[in-house]
């Protein structure tokens, strides 16, 4: 996002999308818990890429990784605006002012970062996943949600090719490289199932052409990574899936952690401006 | 990556110093009539040498200045601030990039030039040896270190070298935006709650002095300068610059509704300037001996994600040479 474009955001305030009009039989609660769960999943990531900055393998990559931080978290303000628009709160008392138990994102977006593996690999498989979900919700009957993710699925295919290529690097690199990336690909893939189990709030906003039945992506997401994992001489997981909960208040032990820090000094003054 | 970023550095030909005297004399030549020297002309060592000392510590500045305000990402107050902060600490590895790009044309290598920065030969603004305690710095640095920076950086737009000059009217653009983005977070600071305002009012009597002596040594003890204003690299004096900025400042304190931390600040009629204080020249000296409160953490943090960097590093090395093998057997089979 340009300078003026964050400048223009904060102005008008988050991007309610005022020609938004969801079908009547919806409840707006329904669709403001589904943006809080994109939502919380791109700030939450956003707050991790913003963890890297100065601490890059190389400075292209410092540049690389604070530009998909600032796509996320421009996403990440999009849908937690639109999320407070419909229940009256701004993205700052969203973001700053709820506890973990709380926030809605899945457990794989609260790993802290670890190494550049780590990093990779989650990146990995969350722009892999969010693009199946982006391209099918820029069709959204929501016209708000469908903007939204017009925009983003173009940055996250970024992202996607961006993780693609450091897969395939570290993956048929060196023998420590391949080593990192598949322990980082081990450890994360308990957490991949969570991103694609569907529940009823998500079914009746799926049947309204709304939401995305996240169940529905498993399919053409293992088509995208199975093939890259192969190439990159890497072996896909065979690991029992974690119980999760992210989506419905249990959240990851390292949300905490990671709100505790961004959370500090907004809490330090409240009903201040900054 | 050192290894396989095209970093366009043309091999200096030993035949393009200006050690003959026609060559040295076509060098003069474009120096007084204000032109400019590109990557192949002739140009004398020490010319040269000066412009990959400058050139170096500028880009290694923008590097090692990414930590005092990358110290806030995470914390910003709002997520506004913070998308603003990781832009602008991104513009910073940006400039970082185009100068160390700049520097190669002269002959020596970016690995060559970390290698300088992590092993402590080479400099880098001793302004960000100071430490970013609270927010309110966020605004004091964008305000008065980005502020000075242009100051400094607006004539070297102008500078003799073309690589340099290009680089800077580049680089002072995306200044000017730091400029006032650090001003707008004091202002609302000040206008804010009283514990923002005395937030606001620390970090400037924090800054204000350092971003002064970012202009160096009074014009009376500066070593480099006079030969650099000759090869027309610098056009204005330390303390022409200094006072520019503090010129700059008075009006600008007081829009923010903040006190420069000077008792000496008076407007001088006579001169047409404000004349400013006393600069504590012994602590300067001390900052750039080491003494400084972040220098060792600055540094130790560089060479620390230097090396938690190499086995990546080292794996697209491996990779790129993977993939030209397997470029080459396909064209021998296609050949055959
Ligand atoms: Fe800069
Ligand atoms: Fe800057």
């Amino acid at each position: 996002m340009t300078e003026q474009a964050v400048t223009q955001q904060a102005a008008n305030g988050p991007a309610t999308g005022t020609t938004s009009s969801p079908s009547s039989a919806v409840d707006r609660r329904d669709i403001a818990e589904y943006a809080l769960r994109l939502g919380d999943d791109a700030l939450v990531l956003a707050q991790r890429m913003g963890e890297w900055v100065s601490h890059a393998p190389e400075l292209e990559e410092d540049v690389a990784l604070t530009n998909i931080g600032l796509d996320l978290l421009g996403q990440a303000r999009a849908l937690l605006g639109y999320a407070g628009s419909l229940t009256g709160r701004t993205e700052d008392e969203l973001a700053y002012f709820r506890s973990d138990l709380e926030f809605r994102c899945a457990h794989l977006m609260c790993l802290p970062r670890g190494d550049f593996a780590a990093t990779i690999g989650r990146m990995l498989v969350v722009a892999a996943y969010q693009w199946e979900l982006y391209e099918r919700l820029s069709e959204s009957a929501d016209e708000t949600l469908a903007g939204i993710a017009k925009k983003a699925v173009k940055e996250v295919a970024y992202h996607l090719e961006h993780a693609r290529m450091w897969t395939l690097r570290l993956g048929d690199g060196t023998d420590e490289s391949h080593r990192r990336i598949q322990v980082a690909i081990d450890d994360l893939w308990p957490l991949v199932d969570e991103l694609f189990r569907t529940d009823d709030l998500e079914q009746r906003l799926a049947t309204a052409g709304i939401a995305v039945d996240s169940s529905a992506l498993r399919g053409p997401f293992d088509a995208v990574i199975d093939p890259i994992l192969a190439e990159a001489t890497l072996t896909r997981p065979d690991v029992p899936a974690a119980a999760g909960g992210g989506r419905h208040g249990r959240p990851s032990e390292h949300l905490g952690h990671l709100l505790a820090e961004m959370q500090v000094l907004a809490r330090q003054f409240p009903g201040a401006s900054w | 990556m050192e290894s396989t970023t095209p970093t366009g550095a043309p091999a200096v030909d030993p035949a393009h110093d200006a050690s003959s005297d026609a060559a040295s004399a076509e060098f003069d030549a474009v120096i007084a009539a204000d032109g400019r020297i590109e990557p192949r002309d002739a140009m004398p060592d020490a010319y040269r040498k000066t412009l990959v000392r400058q050139m170096s510590q500028h880009a290694n500045s923008e590097i090692i200045g990414m930590q005092p305000e990358g110290n806030w990402i995470t914390r910003a107050p709002s997520l506004m601030r913070k998308a603003i902060l990781m832009a602008k600490v991104q513009d910073e590895a940006g400039h970082g990039l185009y100068l160390y790009s700049a520097a190669e044309t002269l002959g020596t290598s970016r690995a060559e030039m970390t290698d300088a920065l992590l092993a402590g030969t080479a400099r880098y603004s001793s302004i960000f040896n100071y430490p970013t305690p609270t927010w309110a710095d966020m605004g004091a640095i964008g305000w008065l270190v980005d502020g000075a920076a242009i100051v400094n950086q607006v004539p070297l737009c102008r500078c003799s070298y073309g690589p340099y000059a290009r680089a800077m009217v580049r680089i002072c653009k995306e200044e000017s935006f730091h400029q006032r983005q650090g001003f707008e977070i004091l202002l609302t600071l000040s206008r804010g709650t009283a514990a923002q305002h005395e937030m606001a009012q620390d970090a400037v009597n924090r800054w204000y002095a350092p971003s002064l002596m970012m202009f160096g040594p009074p014009d009376a003890d500066s070593s480099h300068s006079a030969q650099s204003m000759a090869w027309k690299i610098k056009r204005f004096s330390n303390d022409e610059l200094r006072q520019r900025f503090v010129d700059m400042l008075v009006p600008q304190a007081e829009a923010l509704g903040l006190t420069l931390p000077d008792e000496g600040l008076r407007w001088n009629e006579q001169r047409g300037h404000y004349d400013y204080g006393e600069l504590d020249w012994a602590e300067f000296k001390a900052v750039l001996r080491g003494e400084g409160q972040c220098n060792a953490q600055r540094l130790t943090h560089r060479r620390r994600a230097h090396e938690d960097g190499a086995w990546v590093r080292a794996a697209a090395s491996a990779y790129a040479a993977k993939q030209a093998a397997k470029d080459d057997a396909r064209q021998e089979v296609s050949a055959a």
